[in-house]
């Protein structure tokens, strides 16, 4: 073994050359941690910089943007930690609060799917382990590129099989997400994984290290070679064109979903034995990260024994440990005299648990090597001071042009049988099919909380079975809309998870976020991302619910090419009580459907501009955050006062395919009679509209609650029967849509 | 007297949560029951739930088989103990030779989550009596390794001896037979893939169809 880099030895050779560009910094970063020390960093103190200030971990693209959200944020009294902490807590009122967070790990999934995801699901579940909670659900939003390409089958079989192993063996309930296909994300796969905790208001955790003296515990897995530099080489870089995706697979994490499940169970009990006093999970940058967040957030000093981390390969040195992301490891700080108890769950449970350092007064981050000193760094310059760029951004110039393409000049189905051929392409095209070849691989009901899961418009959970209080979430985004315009496509993805919560019966309450662009060095990515935040953050004011927290993942694209902007939006609600969900299924036969909103002939971005004629132009629809605030006023009111017996919110393809949808959920056809062009009705994507289906005799209840929050209401039509028929125009039997609507994935995909 | 129930937690089991609130759904009391400690806590009967015990490593059940738990476990069971095997339960039972056969990959090879139709073919065993003989059933099922195989003779033993417990209607995974569960030849042994833990209401399952499985042993035990 080589004699590590110390302190005393860089002092002593100032002008030795150091990776510091192999390790993604640029030049006048490395000058600037230069600088900030006063002499040239250790290896070790070099790895722990590259990390902490690449863009995953420093959003050093993104932070000028992102500020918006708290300083456009709503007033909100449900709010007990925001953005900051390793996840946002929202009070759901009972005693109870909620952790939810929504994360990218789109590179690694691309690189190695399977693990590439499964650590993806990791890695959030011990975001919300981290701040007190309990994690309840998981959710996963998906994009690939053409479904019928065999890299997308490499890809989504690997993704969902990940998810799948890991999330299962964790007793995760997956409740729902998002599939989408598009020629934009292959080779840029987007794996968007969200989970959600649940804890009493007490159990609030803060990643600090607090008070001299106290000891700082690394417990899970032992520290491997794998994922090092996932944070910087990987994920904070473009692929080259050349397919190098082998060549970065060393930088994947792999994932241990039965130690994870330990940990968590190990986690909670060291929290109701009053064990902790604070705690971080280690996800991107592994120790560095956690130790100069824990230190900077704390009182400011650590000493930490480097050699005391327990490894899997004993050659690793320690830059090496630093920067490696092996999986299934939190770091804990622990009062002396509770370290014997903390080991002793510890032992229970069979997760290793090591004290590696304490806590200092000494404002300095120390860490050794069998005696010598290999950092010695202000936390504060790693973890909050990082590089902070105002990059120049540009809107596009082809961005007038394709806005100009408006689809009203493609031309449309004729007739019935053009109506219904339109329908039956839409409903069997990968991005609107059924997507239980996915889904089936998942288990939705573990944990025996699941009141919704997919293919509902939102999931919902019961949180406590006295009250059957419990929490709703969606996950959203359209990343045709957010390339016609990113301000508005980012308003329509918070429109749409907004208004899938709400169809259940819950109370929309806040906002997680994923932003999921190209390279933040390309000035039209860095435009579409500044106007998606900007969109986002507007949206969120007027909508009265705040963001809690989020994640951006730059650098998805291949050579020049970047993905579409694709804003994805989770929304959490609240439910007063579960017993009264609505489902999206036609199951009560008479019941009234009723369309709700305004249509409009709104294509731009459409599911049949993309899925019939391949085109995408125009405008996308129009952004009304009045009406689906009162939309969803509608929804929860019909839902508690029991009058509504199912509702589906209007999106993707239209009335059209929301009808075929609710029919084929609930097992009832339906009757309807479209009020004015049949085209329009059918397949526009105005935003702000939903189906309700209401009980037979209560119509006129119905009427008055749309009244009252002035809600547009036409009744269309009734349930019933074994087909879908559009009055005057078609009729599918629910066999015939159920064999276009189940058969096209598995065709495509088996 | 109230019939207590217990019910095991191996590292990384999953559903134990779910058996005991069956448990308590069907008028019983939940014991819980650890897989370190080799003490069955008075117990009248027990459930293993669930999950990936031990991460199904080197195969599904087989180091769990091997906990000090089951050593009282194996011990009681020959007794006539009543003892129910869920899913990862199952395999654990099939492992530690409670029980015939054994569980690999599903046919397919994917995890399959999905709720089945099942048949109950033997209504006499403590764990089914709440239902007639033929009785289809909802209930989820949710397992990689749910295939069920045994040896011919063995299947044609088990078909002759009545101790095909449940059957699928529209066989998801491949299994032999379209076996679903199965008993032991006294019939106090009970091992089923699908999880009747989760169809006690229809608010969190497909229905209420699985409660039967507790209810009939809180009837037996309580002597109703």
């Amino acid at each position: 073994m080589t004699a590590p880099d110390t302190v005393t030895r860089a002092a002593a050779s100032p002008d030795q050359p150091q990776p510091y560009a192999e390790l993604g910094l640029t030049r006048a970063e490395y000058e600037r941690i230069r600088q900030l020390l006063g002499r040239r960093p250790t290896d070790a103190e070099l790895a722990l910089y590259s990390v902490m200030w690449s863009e995953h971990c420093s959003y050093k693209s993104s932070k000028v943007h992102l500020r918006q959200f708290a300083e456009k944020a709503p007033p909100s009294d449900a709010l007990l930690a925001g953005i900051g902490a390793n996840a946002g807590v929202v009070d759901i009122g009972g005693g109870y609060a909620v952790t939810f967070k929504i994360e990218s790990h789109n590179h690694p999934s691309y690189v190695e799917p399977h693990q590439g995801a499964a650590t993806g699901v990791g890695g959030i579940v011990r975001d919300i382990l981290a701040m007190g909670a309990r994690p309840v659900a998981v959710m996963d939003s998906l994009r690939f590129g053409p479904a019928g390409a065999g890299d997308t089958r490499r890809v989504l079989s690997g993704v969902v099989s990940g998810i799948s192993f890991y999330g299962n063996c964790l007793g995760l309930p997956n409740i729902g997400g998002e599939l989408a296909f598009d020629a934009c994300y292959a080779g840029n796969p987007l794996v968007n994984a969200l989970c959600v905790g649940v804890m009493r208001h007490g159990d609030l955790k803060l990643a600090t290290a607090d008070g001299p003296g106290n000891k700082v515990i690394l417990l899970g897995s032992r520290t491997g070679p794998d994922g090092i530099g996932g944070a910087s080489v990987l994920a904070s870089a473009t692929f080259g064109g050349d397919g190098g995706h082998s060549a970065k697979r060393p930088s994947v994490q792999v994932g241990d979903p039965f130690l994870e499940k330990l940990l968590i169970e190990c986690c909670l009990e060291l929290y109701r034995g009053g064990l902790v006093v604070g705690i971080q999970d280690l996800g991107a940058a592994g120790v560095a990260c956690a130790t100069t967040e824990l230190a900077a957030a704390g009182t400011g000093g650590m000493r930490v024994r480097l050699d005391a981390v327990p490894l899997r390969d004993p050659a690793l040195g320690p830059p090496e440990i630093l920067m490696s992301e092996s999986q299934e490891r939190m770091m804990a700080v622990v009062e002396p005299a509770s370290v014997p108890g903390f080991l002793a769950v510890c032992a229970k449970w069979a997760v290793p648990a090591t004290v590696i350092g304490e806590v200092t007064g000494s404002g300095r981050l120390e860490m050794t090597w069998h005696g010598e000193t290999v950092v010695d760094i202000p936390p504060g310059t790693a973890a909050d001071q990082g590089p902070v760029y105002s990059r120049p951004l540009a809107r596009p110039g082809w961005q007038d042009k394709l806005a100009a393409d408006d689809p009203a000049a493609l031309p449309r189905p004729s007739g019935a049988s053009g109506l219904r051929a339109a329908l039956l392409s839409m409903l069997g095209s990968p991005g609107l099919a059924d997507t239980a070849w996915v889904t089936e691989q998942y288990d939705r009901y573990v944990r025996g909380d699941t009141v919704l899961a997919m293919p509902e418009d939102g999931g919902l959970i019961r949180v406590d079975e006295e009250t059957g209080l419990g929490v709703a979430l969606a996950t959203d985004g359209n990343g045709r809309y957010a390339l016609l315009d990113p301000y508005a496509g980012a308003q329509l993805a918070l429109c749409e998870a907004y208004r899938n919560v709400a169809v259940t019966g819950a109370r929309p309450l806040a906002v997680t976020n994923c932003m999921n662009f190209g390279s933040p060095e390309d000035p039209a990515v860095m435009w579409q991302f500044a106007e998606a935040v900007r969109g986002l953050a507007d949206g969120c004011a007027v909508l009265g619910v705040p963001v809690t927290g989020g994640n951006v993942s730059f650098y998805n694209q291949t050579g020049e090419a970047a993905i579409q902007p694709t804003p994805v939006i989770g929304v959490l609600g609240v439910h007063a009580d579960v017993r009264l969900r609505l489902s999206i299924g036609f199951a009560t036969d008479g019941a009234r459907i009723m369309l709700l909103g305004r249509t409009a002939p709104e294509f731009g971005g459409s599911a049949w501009a993309h899925v019939l004629h391949a085109h995408i132009g125009g405008r996308p629809p129009r952004v009304d955050f009045d009406a689906e605030r009162a939309l969803a006023r509608v929804l929860a009111d019909a839902a508690a006062s029991g009058v509504a017996c199912a509702a589906h919110d209007l999106s993707d393809g239209g009335l059209a395919v929301a009808l075929a949808e609710s029919c084929l959920r609930g097992g009832l056809g339906c009757q309807v009679r479209l009020p004015g062009d049949a085209f329009t009705y059918l397949f526009s994507e105005s935003a702000g509209r939903a189906i309700v289906a209401v009980r037979p005799g209560v119509e006129a209840e119905f009427e008055q609650i749309c009244a009252a929050h002035a809600v547009p209401a036409l009744a269309i039509g009734t349930v019933g029967g074994p087909c879908l028929e559009v009055e005057d125009s078609f009729t599918i039997s629910l066999a015939e849509l159920a064999g276009v609507h189940r058969g096209a994935l598995p065709a495509i995909l088996s | 007297m109230t019939a207590r129930i217990g019910v095991i937690t191996f590292p990384g089991s999953l559903d134990e949560g779910e058996a005991a609130r069956a448990v308590r759904r069907a008028g019983g009391e939940p014991v819980a029951l650890w897989h370190a400690e080799r003490d069955l806590r008075g117990a009248d009967a027990v459930i293993l739930p669930g999950g990936f015990s031990y991460g199904d490593y080197l195969r599904c059940g087989a180091i769990a088989r091997f906990s000090p738990v089951m050593t009282e476990v194996a011990a009681a069971a020959k007794a006539g103990l009543p003892v129910l095997g869920i899913c990862n339960g199952f395999q654990i039972l099939c492992e530690a030779n409670l029980l015939a056969g054994a569980l690999i990959r599903n046919a397919g090879l994917h995890f399959v989550s999905r709720d089945v139709r099942l048949r109950v073919e033997n209504g006499g065993t403590p764990w089914t009596r709440a239902y007639p003989p033929g009785q289809e059933i909802t209930v989820p099922l949710k397992s990689g390794e749910g295939a069920y195989v045994a040896e011919a003779g063995a299947l044609e033993a088990l078909e002759a001896g009545g101790q095909v417990v449940v059957r699928y209607l529209d066989n998801p995974n491949g299994s032999a037979l379209s076996i679903a569960g199965v008993c032991n030849e006294a019939g106090n042994v009970v091992g089923l893939m699908p999880h009747p833990e989760y169809a006690i209401s229809e608010l969190t399952g497909p229905g209420a169809d699985g409660l039967g499985f507790f209810s009939s042993a809180v009837s037996v035990l309580v002597g109703a």
